[in-house]
C-alpha cells in the first residue's frame, strides 16, 4: 500500500531525538528516509545508538533501544564526507531528493560544503531544514544544547513545579519530542508551499523558538500587563489558572507512589464530587463557591488527600467517572503500556523487527488515518545496512562499483 | 504566497483544538472558527486585557485564535446545519473536537460530509480515540496527562511529594499531532487528490511524547523514577540544576566529555579563582590530557574515568554556585558545553538572542487603538512568513461576510 508521503525522499542527516523524531513521522507514513552516518566514527554522532536500555546483554553500536525507538522504517547509509568521492555521492543524492534534513551545531554541513546555498546549486528546488538548539540566526547560534537545556533556557522548566520549591522542570526531554514535531511540521510545510510553487527553501528552527511559543498566554499576559511568571507563590504547576479550578491537582492514594489527579472545573463538579465524598468538612463556608475554593486551596487540597489517600488510585477513579468528574490515575509505564487495554487496541506499541534485535516494540503514532494509515515494520538501519541497496537501486552503481567504494574506505 | 494559502479550515471551536487551529492559521490558512451562537467558553478565560475580565479581554483567546476568522453557527438548528453543509463544500479540512456520536446524530459526521466534498481532510479529536468509551469521559489537560505518563516522569527526588504536571501540554501535544496529521493528508491530497478521515488520541499523543519512560519498558521493562529538575531515570543519576548565586537556577546540562571540554572548563574555573575550593581539579587536568576517546560505559568502573568525569560535574556546580545564573549559562557555552539558566518564560522572551531574531511581534488592535507585542513564530521559513494576520475574532464577527460568499 502505498503511503501518505510514498512519494518523497528525505536526504537525512538527523540524529538524537530532537532530529531523529521528525524524520521517524515522515518515515511511519511511507517516506523514503534516507540516514547518512559517518563510517569512520561508526555513526557515534548520534549518541542514542550505542546507549541504554538494551534488549539483553549485548552491547553495541547497532543495540541501543532508544535509537531503534526513533529510527524505524528508515534507510542507513554511510558517507565518509571527508573522501571527494563520498561528497559526490551525496551530490547525487541530493539531486534525487526532495529534502535535505540535520540537526547538526550551526555550520557543520557548511563545513563539508553543502551548506544551503551548495545544496541549492545541486538541486534549486531542494527544502532544507536545519534544527539546532538556538537556531543559525542570531546572538547564540553557536551555542549547544540538550533537551534539558532547551527547556531551562525558554522558560519550561520554570512553569513546572510547586511554590517555594525549585523547579521540577519536565523529567524528560519534552523538547527533543516536541522539537521534532515542529521539525517534522516544517518540513511538510515547505513541501507543501513546494507542491503548490515549485519553490524549495530554507527553513531555521531553534528548539528554544518553539519552546517559547508553548506558554500559552503567559507572554501576552507579561507584554499587556507586566505579570511575571516568577513571583511569590508561583507558579503552582499541578493548578489551573486559565480557567481557573479548585480543586485542581495531584493527591496521593492508598500505597507507595501511587497518585491520582482530579479536576473541577465548575459547581456541577464539585457538587458531583461532594456527592461522593460525604464528608462535614465539604459544607464548610471557605469551599462554598469557586472564588471561596480558589482562595482556599491549601485547605481544601488538605481536606480532600485525607480522602484519597485511604483508597487506591483505581478505585477513587472508578468512584468519580461514575458522576462524571474529571479525574485520572497517574500511571506507570507498565501500567499505560501494557495494562490499560487502550494502548494496545489503539495499536500504539508496534513491534518492529530489527536485524540484530529482532522483535521490539516500540512508540507508534496517536492518530489512524482511515485510507493511508502510517506502518511501522522495520526497526531502526544497522550502521550502514542499507548502503549497497541505495547506492544500487537509487544512485545506480553496480555491485562491484559498491564494493571497491568500501575497500576505498568512501563508505 | 504562503504554505497555507488557499487551503480553508473550519474549526469546530473547543479549547483542545484551538492550538492546532492557530499554527495552521498563523501560516496562512482561511481558518474559519465555527462557534455556537453563545460563544466558546474559552472566551472568558484569563488572563485579561489590563488585568480586568470583560468581553474581548482574554488574553488566552487573543493566543490561542490569531488568524482566524470567526462566525457563529448552530449545529442543533436545520437552517444551521444546512449552512455547515455548505460550508464544508468550501472546506480542505475540517478539525474538531466534538463528543464522539454528536455529529452522527447531526448527520453531519464523515459520510455525510464526504458526500458534499469529496476530497475533505476530516480530523476528529478525542481524549482516547473513536473507539474508546471512555472518549466520552469528562477530561482535562491534568487528567490527560496523568493517565498517559508524563507526571510520572516529572517531580522532585522526594517522593512524598506529587508528581507534576507540565501546564498545557497534554493539550497542546495533541494539537501538535492533529497538525501534523493535516499537513500529511494534505500532501497526500496534493498528489492523489484524496481526502480522509483522521482519528487522533489525546492520551495517545502524551504517551508517545514521554521519551526513556516509554522505551526503557518496551525494550528492557524497567522503570523510571522522577527526580529533581533532571531526567526520570532507572537508576539514581547526578544533580543538574544548581542555585547560582543570584538566586536563581541553572541546569548544568551534560558534564565535559572530551579532552577540550575537561582544558575550557578548568581554565573558567581557574579564571574565576576557584581553583583552590575544588579538590578534584586536579582531575580536570587529567581530564584534559586524555590521549584518546572516553569510553563512558566505564563511568564508575574505571577509577581514572570515574574520577575525571566526577571532576567535571562538581566543578560546573561550584562555578554555578559562584555566578549568576545568566553568567554561567554564557560561561558554559563559551567554554562550548550545553548549560542553561532556567529561565522564566518572560526572562527567555526578553533574551538578546530571541529579540534579534524578530520574536518580539508587533499586532494591531485597531480596535482598542493599541499595538501589542505577540510571541513570534515556532520557526523560520525564507519564503512562506508565519505571521499574525489579525488579531483574535470578536464573537461571530465574520459571520455575515463568510456566508454571503457561501450564497452569491
Amino acid at each position: 500500500m502505498p503511503g501518505a508521503l510514498s512519494s518523497f525522499r528525505i536526504c537525512d542527516f538527523t540524529g538524537q531525538l530532537a532530529g531523529a523524531g521528525a524524520t521517524k513521522w515522515l518515515a511511519s507514513f511511507g517516506a523514503e528516509i534516507i540516514r547518512i552516518e559517518d563510517p569512520v566514527r561508526e555513526g557515534r554522532w548520534d549518541i542514542l545508538r550505542g546507549t541504554p536500555p538494551f534488549i539483553d546483554d549485548r552491547r553495541g553500536i547497532d543495540l541501543g533501544g532508544a535509537f531503534n525507538n526513533h529510527n524505524t522504517d528508515k534507510l542507513g547509509i554511510t558517507l565518509n564526507l571527508r573522501d571527494e568521492k563520498a561528497k559526490e555521492i551525496l551530490a547525487e543524492l541530493v539531486r534525487v531528493s526532495d529534502v535535505v534534513s540535520e540537526n547538526f551545531a550551526k555550520g557543520v554541513l557548511e563545513k563539508w560544503g553543502f551548506g544551503y546555498d551548495q545544496l541549492k546549486a545541486i538541486k534549486p528546488d531542494i527544502v532544507y531544514v536545519s534544527n539546532c538548539g538556538f537556531g543559525h540566526v542570531g546572538p547564540y547560534s553557536d551555542f549547544r544544547t540538550w533537551g534539558p537545556v532547551v527547556q531551562a533556557v525558554s522558560g519550561l522548566t520554570f512553569s513546572s513545579g510547586l511554590p517555594g520549591l525549585e523547579p521540577a522542570g519536565w523529567g524528560y526531554s519534552f523538547m527533543d519530542h516536541t522539537g521534532a514535531y515542529y521539525m517534522a511540521m516544517a518540513i511538510m510545510l515547505a513541501l507543501l508551499h513546494r507542491q503548490k510553487t515549485g519553490e524549495g527553501q530554507w527553513v531555521d528552527l531553534a528548539c528554544t523558538e518553539s519552546a517559547l511559543t508553548l506558554h500559552g498566554p503567559a507572554l501576552l499576559d507579561w507584554t499587556i500587563n507586566a505579570n511575571p511568571m516568577r513571583r511569590e507563590g508561583s507558579p503552582h504547576s499541578n493548578r489551573n489558572q486559565w480557567p481557573p479550578m479548585a480543586p485542581h491537582g495531584i493527591y496521593p492514594a492508598l500505597g507507595n507512589d501511587e497518585w491520582v489527579a482530579i479536576a473541577c472545573r465548575n459547581k456541577t463538579d464539585w457538587d458531583a464530587l461532594c456527592s461522593v465524598i460525604q464528608r462535614p468538612w465539604l459544607t464548610d463556608k471557605a469551599f462554598a463557591t469557586l472564588e471561596d475554593r480558589l482562595n482556599h486551596q491549601d485547605a481544601l487540597d488538605q481536606r480532600l488527600r485525607g480522602w484519597t489517600e485511604d483508597q487506591t488510585k483505581y478505585e477513587i477513579e472508578t468512584a468519580l467517572q461514575n458522576v462524571r468528574v474529571p479525574v485520572a490515575a497517574v500511571l506507570t509505564p507498565e501500567e499505560r503500556i501494557d495494562r490499560d487495554p487502550a494502548t494496545g487496541s489503539f495499536g500504539l506499541w508496534p513491534t518492529v523487527r530489527h536485524r540484530e534485535m529482532g522483535e521490539v516494540r516500540v512508540d507508534g503514532q496517536p492518530v489512524h488515518f482511515s485510507k493511508t494509515d502510517w506502518e511501522m515494520t522495520h526497526g531502526a538501519p544497522c550502521l550502514s545496512e542499507h548502503t549497497m541497496d541505495v547506492l544500487t537501486r537509487v544512485l545506480g552503481y553496480n555491485e562491484d562499483e559498491v564494493i571497491q567504494l568500501a575497500s576505498e574506505g568512501v563508505i | 504566497m504562503t504554505a497555507l494559502s488557499g487551503l480553508r479550515i473550519v474549526e469546530l471551536a473547543n479549547e483542545r483544538i484551538a492550538f492546532a487551529g492557530k499554527l495552521m492559521a498563523d501560516m496562512g490558512a482561511d481558518l474559519i472558527l465555527a462557534e455556537p451562537p453563545g460563544g466558546d467558553p474559552s472566551r472568558d478565560y484569563p488572563p485579561f486585557l489590563d488585568n480586568k475580565p470583560g468581553p474581548d479581554r482574554s488574553l488566552y483567546w487573543w493566543h490561542y485564535h490569531s488568524s482566524k476568522r470567526a462566525i457563529t453557527l448552530d449545529l442543533e438548528d436545520p437552517d444551521g446545519a444546512e449552512t455547515f453543509r455548505k460550508l464544508i463544500a468550501t472546506t480542505d479540512v475540517l478539525i474538531e473536537a466534538e463528543p464522539r456520536d454528536r455529529l452522527s446524530k447531526l448527520q453531519l459526521d464523515y459520510p455525510t460530509l464526504s458526500e458534499i466534498k469529496p476530497d475533505l481532510i476530516h480530523i476528529a479529536v478525542t481524549t482516547h480515540g473513536r473507539n474508546d468509551p471512555r472518549s466520552d469521559l469528562p477530561a482535562t489537560d491534568l487528567t490527560i496527562m496523568a493517565t498517559s505518563g508524563p507526571p510520572w516522569s516529572c517531580g522532585y527526588d522526594d517522593h512524598s511529594l506529587p508528581p507534576i504536571r507540565g501546564p498545557l501540554q497534554g493539550y497542546q501535544t495533541a494539537a501538535h499531532f492533529a497538525y501534523l496529521s493535516a499537513l500529511t493528508a494534505l500532501l497526500y491530497r496534493g498528489v492523489s487528490g484524496e481526502g480522509q478521515f483522521i482519528d487522533v488520541s489525546m492520551t495517545a499523543a502524551s504517551n508517545v511524547s514521554t521519551e526513556a519512560a516509554t522505551y526503557s519498558w518496551l525494550v528492557a521493562q524497567k522503570t523510571v523514577q522522577r527526580q529533581t529538575g533532571r531526567h526520570a531515570s532507572v537508576s539514581p543519576s547526578g544533580e543538574t540544576q544548581q542555585l547560582c548565586a543570584d538566586g536563581r537556577y541553572a541546569n548544568t546540562g551534560v558534564p565535559p566529555r572530551f579532552p577540550h571540554e575537561f582544558e575550557a572548563l578548568y581554565d573558567w574555573l581557574n579564571s574565576l579563582g576557584l581553583e583552590q575550593q575544588l579538590p578534584e581539579a586536579v582531575f580536570l587536568e587529567m581530564g584534559a590530557e586524555w590521549q584518546g576517546p572516553f569510553d563512558l560505559s566505564l563511568i564508575g568502573q574505571d577509577d581514572a574515568i570515574t574520577a575525571i568525569f566526577g571532576a567535571g560535574r562538581a566543578a560546573l556546580q561550584l562555578i554555578a554556585s559562584s555566578v549568576s545564573a545568566q553568567d554561567f549559562f554564557l560561561g558554559c557555552q563559551r567554554a562550548g558545553l550545553a548549560a542553561g539558566a532556567v529561565n522564566s518564560p518572560e526572562e527567555a522572551f526578553e533574551d538578546e538572542h530571541f529579540k534579534a531574531r524578530g520574536f518580539h511581534v508587533p499586532v494591531r488592535h485597531e480596535d482598542i487603538d493599541r499595538t501589542i507585542t505577540y510571541p513570534g513564530a515556532p520557526y523560520r521559513f525564507e519564503k512562506t512568513p508565519w505571521s499574525i494576520y489579525r488579531p483574535a475574532p470578536k464573537l461571530g464577527e465574520h459571520t455575515d461576510e463568510v456566508l454571503a460568499a457561501l450564497d452569491p
